[in-house]
This record gives structure tokens, sequence and C-alpha cells, in this order.
């Protein structure tokens, strides 16, 4: 399609991002079962040496999805992601999901893209950064 | 400091099995509730929730979140072996314990990432089956001494025998 071929290495992919704290990890706590004291519980979150109770990692991945998600479509899909969980999500903090492409290549008739992601905090400093790559509707 | 944490009875069992699991039937209203809580406070996208919508699109119907986790709360079915007394969820040693072998013992551990590759995508009534092996040990020189990095490997499959996705997580021991 004409819109991928203006696509270029360096573009941003847009972001996705939400105010975090009880009010969506209590929400993702009961969908995957993921009552743990340390994202549920200041306390528990101070005993495990940080300032507050902190999110799911598996959050932080759920957002890099929807990040993905939204930027392909529902006709695209994710074909890989894979990130690492550098920093905790503490409680009051602004997470963002970013995107940037690194390579765009035509695969068998579909535009393949790929991407470095990574989450950040409202300061800009990464908590989950990571690689991805998606294949966008022709 | 240990030259090595990994002993030869560790590397004797790279590739075993560690767990086997059968899913119950994923339902629509688990895949809604799940793309609610992901994309909170902002309502989910039509194609999780909205089967006319959905219908539109080239999944042909409602699929789940690529991420959505069919096995939360509870497995249909489960096998492990439990060769050794696991100590809890927390057992730094929870892998080699499940294989019957003696663990290094380390005192800390950390979730060290995830990488996965996606296949076909889960839907209402697929009923799905993880796999998981021991998949590597590596090791490396940190900041804090010798660090043990231990892969594992889980594949799920579909009522079908479809690939739904391979995910190799890594554990970082201390």
């Amino acid at each position: 399609m004409a819109e991928h071929e203006a696509l270029k290495v360096g573009d941003s992919v847009g972001s996705f991002e939400r105010a975090t704290g009880f009010d969506n990890w209590n929400r993702y706590a009961a969908v995957n079962d993921e009552f743990v004291p340390i994202h549920m519980d200041d306390d528990a979150g101070r005993e495990a040496g940080y300032p507050t109770a902190f999110g799911m990692g598996t959050l932080q991945w759920a957002y890099l999805h929807n990040l993905l998600r939204d930027w392909v479509g529902e006709n695209g899909r994710i074909i890989s992601l894979s990130c690492q969980f550098r920093a905790p999500n503490i409680k009051g903090q602004t997470v963002t999901a970013h995107g940037t492409i690194t390579a765009l290549n035509e695969i068998d008739g579909e535009t393949v893209v790929e991407l470095d992601v990574w989450t950040e905090d409202q300061d800009g400093s990464p908590l989950a950064p990571g690689h991805a790559v998606v294949a966008l509707a022709g | 400091m240990s030259a090595s944490y990994v002993s030869d009875e560790m590397r004797g069992v790279l590739g075993l099995r560690l767990s086997k699991r059968q899913s119950f039937p994923v339902s629509a209203s688990d895949i809604r509730r799940w793309a609610i809580a992901v994309y909170w406070p902002a309502d989910p996208p039509r194609l999780f929730w909205d089967e006319a919508h959905a219908r539109t699109t080239v999944h042909g119907g409602i699929v789940a979140p690529e991420e959505f986790n069919p096995f939360a709360w509870m497995a249909a079915s489960k096998e492990a072996s439990e060769a050794k007394p696991i100590s809890g969820p927390n057992d730094s040693d929870l892998f080699e314990h499940s294989l019957g072998i003696e663990g290094p013992g380390l005192s800390f551990q950390l979730n060290g990432g995830m990488s996965v590759t996606y296949g076909v995508r889960m839907r209402p009534g697929d009923v799905i089956d993880s796999e998981s092996i021991l998949a590597n040990y590596t090791e490396r020189e940190g900041r804090l001494g010798l660090m043990l990095f231990t892969e594992t490997e889980d594949t799920w499959t579909n009522q079908r025998g479809e690939v739904v996705k391979t995910t190799r997580q890594t554990l970082i021991r201390y």
C-alpha cells in the first residue's frame, strides 16, 4: 500500500500512555490471578526495596502489545515481541510505550517491520525495552 | 565465588519437560475482561468484544489479545513432575527440584525478560495446551558476581494442533 511505502527507518509508531497505580494493577490482577503483595500493598513494596507497591511486568508487556496493535491495525499482526524488565513501575508513574522502526522488508508480499520498543516513566527513564517484528496488512 | 553454578546433573536435564497444562475452553467473557483490564480506563478495541464488528476483519470473529493468558486462575489439567519437595512458588531451585535434582541454591532471582513468537490467534471456544521445557543455562559475570541465566521454553497449541505461541523466558539467579 502507498501508506507503507512512506514508512522509513527511524519513524515513530506513536505511543500508548497510562497513569498507573492500583486502579490498573487490581484490574489486571483480577484477570491474570496475580494477587501478589508487592503489587497490592505499599508496605510489601517497601520491604522489597522500592518506595511503593509496583506494577506487574506482564502489564508492561500488555502495554507494548497495545502500542503495536494500535499501529498495525486490526488486520495487521504481531510476529514476535521481546522485552527485558529493567526497572519497576512504581505507583503514580505515568507509563508510556513507544516504538521506532529499525528495518522494513517485503517478505512474501507482506510489509514486515522491525522495531525497537520500550516503556518509560514520565521522566523518560526506560522500564522495559525490547524488540518487535510486525506485519502490516497489504 | 563458584567457577560455575551449572552441575553435570543440571546439564543432564536440559530439554526435559517442566510441565504440561491444558486450559479450560476460552470464553468470550474471558477475552472481553482481559481486554478491559489492559486498556483501562479507555474502552478496549471492538475486535475483542463485538462479534459483528470482528466478523468484518481478517479474523472473521472475536480473537483474544495476543498476550491473553487462558491459564489464569486454574488449568483444566496439569502434569508436573515433582520428584523433590518444592518449598513454594518462590523456591529459587523450583525448576531443578521439579526435575528431581539439586539446584544451585542461590539467594536471589529476577525475571530477566521474555521473548515470544506468535502463531495463530486464540478465539472463544479454543482449548490451549501448554508444554514447557528447561531450555538452556548460561552464566555471566555481573556487578553482583556470577549470575545464572535459566531459559524455559513454553509452547502453546490449540485444539487443532496449531501453534499459538512460543515463549522463551529468562530467570536470573545470583
